[in-house]
């Protein structure tokens, strides 16, 4: 029981389960303990408490706690104000300590004389008593008697001297206080207890006088204790029995002294505290101020009003701040009025070149329709003279329109007008558009996932385009066979995908098929028509909506384009509802057909050294030479595995600087992905629809390309940024760090600041395309 | 009713190769044909010649296309067809909003050209007497008329026809789409910023307060329909 009890009592600050006892803090012993009165209390889980008692004790500091990492002037202010108040601390104590001893010092001495003195006086008063009361030895009883009075008269006749400068106390050497030997006292001291025992043993041992500094304790009708010092000394009475002597001076005045010297030095502390902190807040102030109007000038710069500049006065560094600030403000400003100028100049000349081109060609057309359509009357030559005419003014025209177009993209020129769109519309629109081609070639064009709206903020006029040309693309390359259209709605994107059953893509070319004049076979491309640029213009229509157009591919086994876009057209995209791989692709069959028994074994297989290595001989031979090089150092059919293997796939493309393709969103995949999904493919769940799209850009017969917005440049690695080094490479560099876990260090490096609508021209673009990503495949697992 | 498509047609255009090549296909489609190059004598042409159609380059020497089709439309309802070598937004709507009733961009096939130039004559030629009513206003088909407490209002037919398209369903919204295709004649989808410039233009002579519609009402993300009468 007494266990129980002793137990409990330490125990209790457990109980109290809002203290915020750290738990490597308490030793094993207290943390049972704890434990048992946690138990006492119906065993009420401690941790959780904890945290919610943390949780509600910071939730009132939060908005102080913002304030403090917000403002450098608190900061400072507080600092300061620490400091100095050590500082003035300090030096109290040792102001205090040395006035203290120097007063000490003083007194001690003055005691010392004065107790000296007293010594020698009470020395010869029992000389004088001892001769007068001759041989009162015998007569003990009396003789003890007298020896009482004698002290006592001894003791007041001592203290007479100074009233209430010192006492006088005499007390029975050693512990015995029989009769007669009851202690003196002066000035109503209560001499057992003002004189320390350790004194008392010290006086009763030696000769001299010692001396010790106490409490001087008065009796009820006497003042307050006092500290006060005590010097005794061993002394004979008339009987030469031994006692003991005590001078009592009380340090009365001393502690008055020190007082006030204390509340002088506190006053002058808090004085010294306060005005530092306040003249550290107005320093502060001073070089803050214009900091803070010049964060808030360069955000009204960022935010587009040029004309904003600082104030200057002055010639300090702040004044140069402003200077420099301002210069750059200037020249900023320069540079966007002349990139403007441009602009402006570039779209005037597009207009202008598009009017003069046109009303020829207007006159042209129509004769060569008028031509055309008296053919019949012609004779053969002619007749097809005319039919080439007429055909290849419809070439001559599209391609100039598109022309137009992409130099209107170029010069910025090209505005969004979204509204809510059901883009089911714009697809049956679409396909009712192809269909014809698509019967021609023996075909027809699916619609799957049609049966819910899919509603996106969208320029209808653009996606139509970009749609017609995905559906009309498909039909042509689709061998006769028939094309799905997907469409898919989730998340804050919607995604339509359009996939045929063609001649697929050859690795690589899923870059380079948004590069513009870029044909799929050059020595057929002539004959199918088409200018070459419908892709890029499509890609620009999707960036313009903050969307992706993305290709897939594989060779022989069709191809599948994939737009997504936003579904508010201020949203960035974070990941689309359709996989970029399709289900049916040859390597996910493959998956589903030898995959799936091995797929639960996948996690945990070891496969991932062999990919590893292969990567990183695929890395070996750097071919730094020119966009197109694809590096295909290995055929993907040769190589073992599971088909996890580099997909040669262009970073960048030859659009220049804004042609954002390839690019950080994919580089980070194939970085984090590859020791793990990609790997390990046979487990990549197609379940999860966005998993299995990682997996599947990394995959070996397939080419996969991310084009993205220009922000999507961004390289995760330094690697993926230089447009013209083999991709294989940068996805190479992280797979040589074979730990899986590269995955956090390389997904979490890019988008430091994540900047909401990509400035297009302007930024690095450096920002934003990681994140979908990221997303991807943090899903997937 | 193919009379009324055989019309007259002033051909403003500067470019004289452009203007003998529309001469040669209007022709051929029987229609009449007279060319002006100036866009300061176009307003006297149009006077002299009273077309049943006007086709209008937008750039022209002297006055330009929107000056001589804002004069034009200012004393006529008579169809205006802008041809124009700019499709990018602005240079359209502007077009549009100085009164032309359609536009069609260069290059164009002579079949396109013909096609618009039908769609804007062919009116509903006998239409049978017929009173609507949308808002406070009182649609005459017949009469092709619009008043507002006996007040008449002056449409042109393209304002006209896209009014009693609304009010003779006033129980459905029109996409723009439906619109195109009802009161313009394209067969397949074409600019829906012809309808957004024309609605516009309705509103602002039909509506008492332009800003708060309540004859032609918007229907967001669908389209319009008739206010409640």
């Amino acid at each position: 029981m007494s266990r129980d009890s002793a137990a409990s009592a330490p125990g209790e600050p457990g109980n109290r389960q809002g203290r915020p006892v750290s738990p490597s803090g308490r030793t094993s012993r207290f943390g049972r303990l704890i434990d048992g009165g946690l138990v006492l209390q119906d065993g009420v889980q401690g941790s959780p408490v904890l945290r919610l008692f943390t949780r509600w004790v910071r939730r009132p500091l939060l908005p102080v706690m913002r304030l403090w990492r917000r403002n450098i002037q608190l900061r400072v202010v507080a600092a300061t104000l620490v400091m100095s108040l050590g500082v003035v601390l300090l030096l109290g104590f040792v102001v205090i300590g040395q006035v203290r001893n120097g007063l000490l010092d003083a007194k001690e001495k003055a005691a010392q004389i004065q107790a000296t003195g007293g010594f020698k006086v009470a020395q010869e008063n029992t000389a004088n008593s001892q001769g007068a009361g001759g041989g009162g030895a015998a007569n003990g009883d009396l003789g003890k008697r007298n020896a009482g009075l004698w002290r006592s008269e001894m003791v007041t006749q001592l203290s007479s001297g100074g009233q209430s400068a010192f006492h006088v106390v005499a007390l029975a050497a050693g512990s015995d206080a029989g009769p007669g030997r009851a202690p003196r006292a002066s000035g109503y001291v209560v001499g057992l207890k003002s004189v320390p025992n350790e004194l008392r043993k010290q006086v009763d041992r030696g000769d001299g006088a010692y001396q010790s500094f106490s409490r001087i304790v008065y009796t009820e009708s006497g003042p307050d204790p006092v500290a006060g010092l005590v010097i005794g000394k061993r002394m004979t009475d008339i009987n030469n029995d031994p006692y003991q002597l005590y001078y009592l001076f009380p340090l009365t005045q001393e502690e008055k002294s020190l007082s006030l010297v204390k509340g002088t030095l506190a006053t002058a502390g808090l004085f010294v505290v306060v005005l530092l902190g306040a003249i550290a807040w107005l320093v502060v102030r001073q070089v803050v101020t214009p900091v803070r109007m010049a964060a808030g000038i360069a955000e009204r710069l960022s935010a587009g009003r040029l004309q904003e500049r600082m104030k200057v006065t002055g010639e300090d560094d702040i004044a140069r701040l402003g200077e420099a600030f301002n210069k750059m403000a200037q020249n900023l400003q320069l540079k966007i009025q002349q990139l403007e100028d441009l602009s402006r100049m570039q779209r005037r000349f597009v207009s202008d070149v598009s009017h003069e081109l046109r009303t020829p060609l207007t006159t042209v057309r129509m004769a060569a329709d008028v031509i055309h359509e008296a053919r019949v009357d012609f004779d053969p030559v002619t007749a097809r003279s005319a039919e080439l005419l007429a055909d290849q003014l419809d070439r001559f025209e599209s391609l100039l329109a598109d022309l137009l177009e992409i130099s209107r993209f170029d010069a910025g020129a090209a505005a969004l007008e979204a509204e809510p769109t059901d883009l089911r519309d714009v697809v049956r629109r679409v396909v009712g558009g192809a269909e014809p081609l698509a019967e021609a070639k023996g075909g027809r064009i699916r619609m799957v996932g049609d049966e819910q709206p899919v509603v996106a903020e969208a320029d209808a006029r653009r996606v139509e385009r970009v749609l017609r040309n995905l559906v009309v693309n498909a039909v042509e390359h689709g061998d006769g066979k028939d094309v799905i259209v997907r469409l898919g709605a989730a998340g804050g994107a919607v995604a339509v995908a359009v996939r045929d059953y063609g001649v697929g893509l050859k690795p690589g070319e899923a870059t380079r098929v948004f590069n513009r004049f870029w044909r799929a076979d050059p020595a057929r491309a002539r004959t199918t028509g088409g200018t070459g640029l419908g892709l890029s213009i499509a890609l620009e229509d999707a960036r313009l909506h903050g969307g992706w157009l993305q290709a897939w591919g594989e060779p022989g086994g069709g191809s599948q384009f994939r737009l997504t876009l936003p579904r508010t057209a201020d949203e960035a995209l974070r990941g689309s509802p359709i996989p970029l791989e399709p289900e049916d692709s040859r390597r996910n069959r493959g998956l589903h057909e030898a995959g799936l028994a091995g797929g639960a074994q996948g996690k945990q297989a070891t496969v991932p050294a062999q990919p590893v290595t292969e990567r990183g001989r695929v890395a070996v031979p750097p071919t730094p030479s020119s966009l197109r090089v694809t590096s295909p150092s290995a055929d993907p059919t040769a190589l073992p595995g599971s088909g996890a293997r580099v997909v040669p796939r262009q970073v960048g493309s030859p659009e220049g600087p804004r042609g954002g393709s390839a690019i950080g969103g994919p580089a980070s995949e194939r970085a984090g992905e590859p020791a793990t999904e990609a790997v390990t493919g046979p487990s990549a769940e197609p379940a999860t629809e966005v998993a299995t799209e990682p997996a599947a850009e990394a995959a070996a017969e397939s080419t996969a390309i991310t084009v993205t917005e220009p922000a999507a440049e961004a390289a995760t690695e330094p690697t993926a940024i230089a447009a013209t080094e083999p991709t294989a490479e940068a996805a190479a560099e992280p797979a040589s760090a074979p730990a899986p876990t590269t995955t956090p260090a390389l997904t979490t490096t890019p988008a430091p600041t994540t900047s909401r609508q990509p400035q297009v021209e302007a930024q690095p673009g450096a920002q934003a395309a990681p994140a979908p990503a990221e997303e991807e495949s943090t899903r997937g697992r | 009713m193919m009379s009324v498509m055989k019309g007259r047609v002033l051909v403003v255009d500067d470019d004289t190769a452009l203007a003998e090549m529309l001469g040669i296909v209007l022709r051929g489609e029987g229609f009449e044909p007279s060319f002006v190059a100036d866009g300061d004598k176009a307003l006297a042409a149009f006077r002299e010649t009273k077309p049943d159609l006007v086709l209008l380059d937008l750039m022209l020497p002297g006055r330009d296309g929107i000056e001589v089709c804002r004069l034009i439309r200012a004393e006529s309802g008579v169809p205006i067809v802008m041809l124009t070598a700019k499709s990018d937004t602005v240079d359209v709507v502007v077009g549009l909003e100085s009164g032309a009733d359609d536009y069609i961009v260069k290059p164009f096939k002579p079949k396109e050209l013909v096609a618009r130039i039908r769609a804007r004559l062919r009116r509903s030629e006998e239409p049978a007497p017929e009173q609507l009513a949308i808002g406070d206003l009182v649609i005459d088909v017949a009469g092709h008329s619009v008043k507002r407490d006996g007040q008449s209002i002056a449409l042109t037919p393209l304002e006209f026809d896209l009014l009693v398209a609304l009010a003779r369903k006033p129980w459905q919204v029109f996409t723009r789409e439906v619109l195109l295709e009802q009161v313009w004649g394209y067969r397949h989808a074409a600019d829906t910023r012809l309808v957004n410039v024309h609605v516009q233009r309705l509103r602002s002579k039909v509506e008492k307060d332009p800003e708060r519609p309540e004859i032609v009402v918007t229907v967001r993300g669908v389209g319009y329909k008739a206010g409640p009468s």
